[in-house]
């Protein structure tokens, strides 16, 4: 479970994160949605340490992320998983060494028990045949692909996303939002997840929580979004004409009734 | 910068790995230009020496001396840290500012890994521990340079030049050469490591970042070998 409390962070005088709280628990897909800007990815940078909020306090199953030593932070840092934006693949290595790498790093075992772990994890996210590519050889989905295996080779406690299905077609967007969905229940893994995905909000969001503007503006599951009255979490997501469809079918589904507009509407 | 970069390692054999990466990328991988700049120096510089002595009065032996000194004492020293300050050091500067945009860096020290002491420390040492060999070998180099130019322009014979290799040799001008040798090696290493590491932005600051960095370790280079020449001469 990872805990915020009134986190806030500014780069100059320019406010980015303000005071945000929020708790995300073990075993649940926990997503920060918002639009471009509104600060997902500085305020998952605070949650790992990458950045220093001005203020609040990080929990990590209770112990304050940054009144740690570094030892201590080095600790839970073995136990995080990331997979960054842009990927973040080491592009001097190849895609078995970059999975192969926390292994190397942090395990004492042969080279044939690291190489069977990687290829298992290889084999979870649907590659195969890429150990010996190059990041350079590889797909915007495949680098995210290989970033996921490398981040969760170690049995990470905590998972960390950062639009991980930004720039992917729906298809492996599907495949990966699955998977982070399946590793996170499946080993009860923390696991925050940045997007603005509609698809991955309805299909794994566990908690929901929406930044406008560096302000926590709306949380909540994807069972209770599409019933949400806050204005701007509307506009968000709504914002296609396809998704409202998909709200009022998804509102008929579950409670039976439709919005009034459509009630309005001839039968047929 | 340099706080927390001696830091306790991680995992002993991957820092070593790392270290011996950077061993044969300085080190071999500087090889060659290293070769071409020494031997054209050499050569230079014997014929420069002989066209501008043209006394008979002294012996032939002298160009060879002058080229030996010169070369031990500031050509393979200097002029080669200078060319390697924007071979090694570019590429110094590139890679780490890459490593930063691409937040390469960032996973990293997710994972649990002091980036400082991982990706800057092998580097400086390996720098500190190849450069100044490849500046015996530039030397080396430089006056044999010498000696095959002297012969092939007829300025004077090999055993000429051997001689006057011999005469008045201070072991001193190597010592010397060589204490300069491993100042620069941590000039040309470690300014560009700290340029690249904490580089800002996208592909056009690392451009501008490892610039930068070649044109501020060339500056200092220069400084320094000012300062210990007027120390140690
Ligand atoms: N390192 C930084 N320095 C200054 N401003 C930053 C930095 N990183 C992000 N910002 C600013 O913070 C705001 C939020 O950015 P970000 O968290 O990346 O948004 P997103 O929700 O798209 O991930 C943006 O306005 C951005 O300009
Ligand atoms: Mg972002």
């Amino acid at each position: 479970m990872i805990e915020l409390k009134n986190i806030q962070k500014s780069f100059g005088d320019k406010p980015v994160i303000k005071d945000v709280s929020a708790t995300m628990k073990a075993g649940q897909c926990n997503l920060i949605i918002g639009s471009s800007g509104s600060g997902k990815t500085v305020l998952m940078k605070c949650m790992v340490g990458l950045f220093e909020p001005d203020g609040g306090q990080v929990l990590y199953d209770g112990k304050d992320f940054f009144s740690l030593n570094l030892d201590e932070k080095k600790e839970i840092r073995k136990e995080i998983g990331m997979l960054f934006q842009g990927s973040a693949l080491f592009d001097s290595q190849t895609v078995q060494q970059n999975v192969m790498f926390p292994l190397d790093m942090f395990t004492n075992d042969s080279h044939a028990t690291k190489l069977k772990r990687a290829n298992e994890v290889l084999d979870r996210v649907n590659l195969k045949d890429a150990n010996k590519k190059f990041p350079a050889e590889l797909s915007g989905g495949m680098k995210k692909r290989v970033a996921l295996a490398r981040a969760i080779v170690l049995n990470p406690k905590y998972l960390f996303c950062d639009e991980p299905n930004s720039g992917l077609d729906p298809l492996t967007s599907m495949v990966i939002d699955k998977l982070i969905q399946e590793i996170t229940k499946e080993y009860n893994i923390t696991t925050v997840v940045n997007t603005h995905d509609m698809n991955s909000l309805m299909e794994i969001g566990d908690y929901i929580l929406y930044m406008h503007q560096g302000n926590k503006e709306w949380e909540g599951s994807n069972k209770e979004i599409i019933f949400s009255k806050n204005e701007r979490l509307n506009e968000f997501i709504f914002a296609s004409e396809f998704l409202k469809d998909a709200k009022e079918m998804r509102m008929l589904e579950e409670t039976g009734k439709l919005p009034d507009e459509i009630r309005e509407k001839p039968a047929e | 910068m340099f706080r927390g970069m001696f830091a306790r390692p991680e995992n002993g054999k991957m820092y070593w790995k790392e270290f011996m990466h950077q061993c044969n990328d300085i080190g071999i991988g500087s090889l060659g230009i290293v070769t071409i700049i020494s031997v054209f120096i050499g050569a230079v510089s014997t014929i420069q020496t002989a066209y501008q002595l043209v006394s008979p009065l002294l012996p032939k032996t002298i160009i060879a001396q002058i080229v030996r000194d010169t070369v031990i004492l500031e050509f393979a020293p200097t002029l080669t840290c200078i060319v390697l300050a924007g071979v090694i050091g570019s590429k110094i500067a590139s890679e780490l500012g890459n490593m930063r945009v691409s937040e390469q860096i960032d996973a990293l020290e997710i994972m649990g890994i002091n980036t400082k002491a991982y990706l800057i420390a092998p580097k400086i040492v390996a720098g500190v521990l190849m450069i100044p060999l490849l500046i015996i070998i530039s030397m080396t180099l430089g006056i044999w340079g010498g000696r095959l130019a002297g012969v092939a322009a007829g300025i004077l014979s090999g055993e000429t030049y051997d001689r006057g290799l011999l005469d008045g040799f201070k072991a001193y001008n190597v010592f010397f050469a060589l204490a300069k040798s491993f100042v620069f090696a941590f000039i040309i290493c470690s300014i560009p490591a700290f340029y690249g590491y904490y580089v800002k932005g996208g592909a056009l600051e690392i451009g501008r970042s490892s610039t930068k960095a070649v044109v501020v370790s060339c500056v200092l280079l220069l400084i320094a070998d000012y300062v210990l020449s007027a120390l140690l001469l």
